[in-house]
């Protein structure tokens, strides 16, 4: 029963990935390696185009990542589980919303659920540095893959210190990075 | 039944707006929200963003259906939470045909190398703006750097470092008697 798979393991990250978007990511490199629906390679892939597309990136990883695994099906599946237990979490807080925010068992909770959640997100990307900076099976020097280590530098670059460049959306930075890996063969 | 249906069509609208999500959001939503629509003033939208970060799921739903159930109770939720993630439904799939389509040129595979690598970039920016309000003190480095050490060499579930982490922030803040 892959439908119900889906929903299960997309309520999960739905339940448990604090902070947005991107804490859904150390989610889904858990489901590459427990599942055969995606590659960690592909998964890099859906995060660039979960990003240039318009809607939430979250919701974007989880329609994607349905469809990829159960066709049309599996994507609408894969939404709804990640936005279940929201919906029920969001209508329970509604209902004490002051009371809430002023616990001070909520807020210590928080308080150590923020750094691991950012952790984990700094993990989940240590893997796709791995995919896209390193060549596979070499050793040595011929393992650093130098031209997308210098694009890498150059983003970095344009992304934070620049400062006419580091305001653009990121869309343009990825359609960059497509045209440079085409041209010069990544 | 109308107002169901401008429920999902604004978030609709939200959702095709939004690239992202998260923080570049709030601005979408200042407009279609608070000056157009009038369903919330500009301090319960920063407190619901406020409740959607420190809330489970994705900031976007969790923001859709606050609204959605301040204006008509349970289903309105669940209206605007389908409203924002119809368009994304919609256009992943289509892509997702497209891109299936050519990913076996050499061309757009050596695209996606190059996409790769700015999703790198992206990813640690991430981190940055996460770690800037995340890790304030040692204690938070500390659970930070276990984290992240169990994430990279341990092989469990993510869920036990969330249950964990929110565990050691209860025990360091409250039965350690350290002040929030």
């Amino acid at each position: 029963m892959i439908y119900l798979q889906l929903f299960y393991e997309f309520f999960k990250t739905g339940l448990f990935a604090v902070g947005g978007g991107m804490a859904t990511l150390p989610f889904l490199y858990d489901m590459a390696d427990r599942t055969d629906w995606f590659t960690r390679a592909e998964l890099a892939n859906m995060v660039a185009v979960s990003e240039a597309t318009p809607g939430p990136i979250g919701v974007n990883m989880a329609t994607y990542v349905g469809y990829l695994s159960g066709g049309i099906p599996g994507a609408v599946v894969a939404t709804l589980g990640l936005v279940t237990p929201s919906i029920i979490v969001i209508l329970l807080v509604a209902a004490f919303l002051k009371s809430f925010r002023d616990n001070r068992y909520v807020n210590a909770a928080f308080y150590g659920l923020r750094p691991a959640s950012t952790a984990m997100v700094a993990a989940a990307g240590v893997t796709v540095v791995a995919v896209a900076l390193l060549n596979e099976g070499a050793t040595g020097l011929a393992m650093v893959n130098w031209k997308a280590v210098a694009l890498a530098a150059v983003l970095l670059v344009l992304t934070r210190w620049c400062k006419w460049t580091k305001k653009l959306h990121p869309i343009a930075f990825i359609l960059a990075s497509g045209v440079v890996g085409a041209l010069l063969q990544f | 039944m109308k107002e169901l249906w401008i429920l999902f069509y604004t978030f609709a609208k939200v959702g095709v707006m939004t690239f992202g999500g998260g923080y570049a959001m709030l601005p979408i939503l200042q407009r279609e929200v608070v000056e157009r629509k009038g369903w919330a003033t500009d301090e319960e939208l920063t407190d619901y963003f406020a409740i959607g970060q420190c809330t489970p799921g994705v900031i976007a739903v969790n923001t859709a259906t606050f609204i959605g159930q301040k204006r008509r109770g349970i289903l309105g939720g669940i209206v605007a939470t389908l409203g924002v993630v119809f368009p994304s439904l919609i256009i992943i799939i289509a892509l997702a045909g497209v891109i299936d389509a050519f990913s076996h040129l050499t061309w757009v595979q050596h695209a996606f190398a190059g996409i790769r690598v700015c999703v790198c970039v992206l990813i640690f920016n991430a981190v940055l703006k996460l770690w800037k309000s995340a890790v304030k003190d040692g204690w938070a480095l500390a659970i930070f750097l276990c984290a992240l050490a169990g994430s990279l060499l341990l092989d469990v579930s993510p869920v036990i470092f969330v249950v964990l982490s929110a565990v050691a922030g209860i025990a360091i803040q409250i039965w350690g008697g350290k002040k929030a």
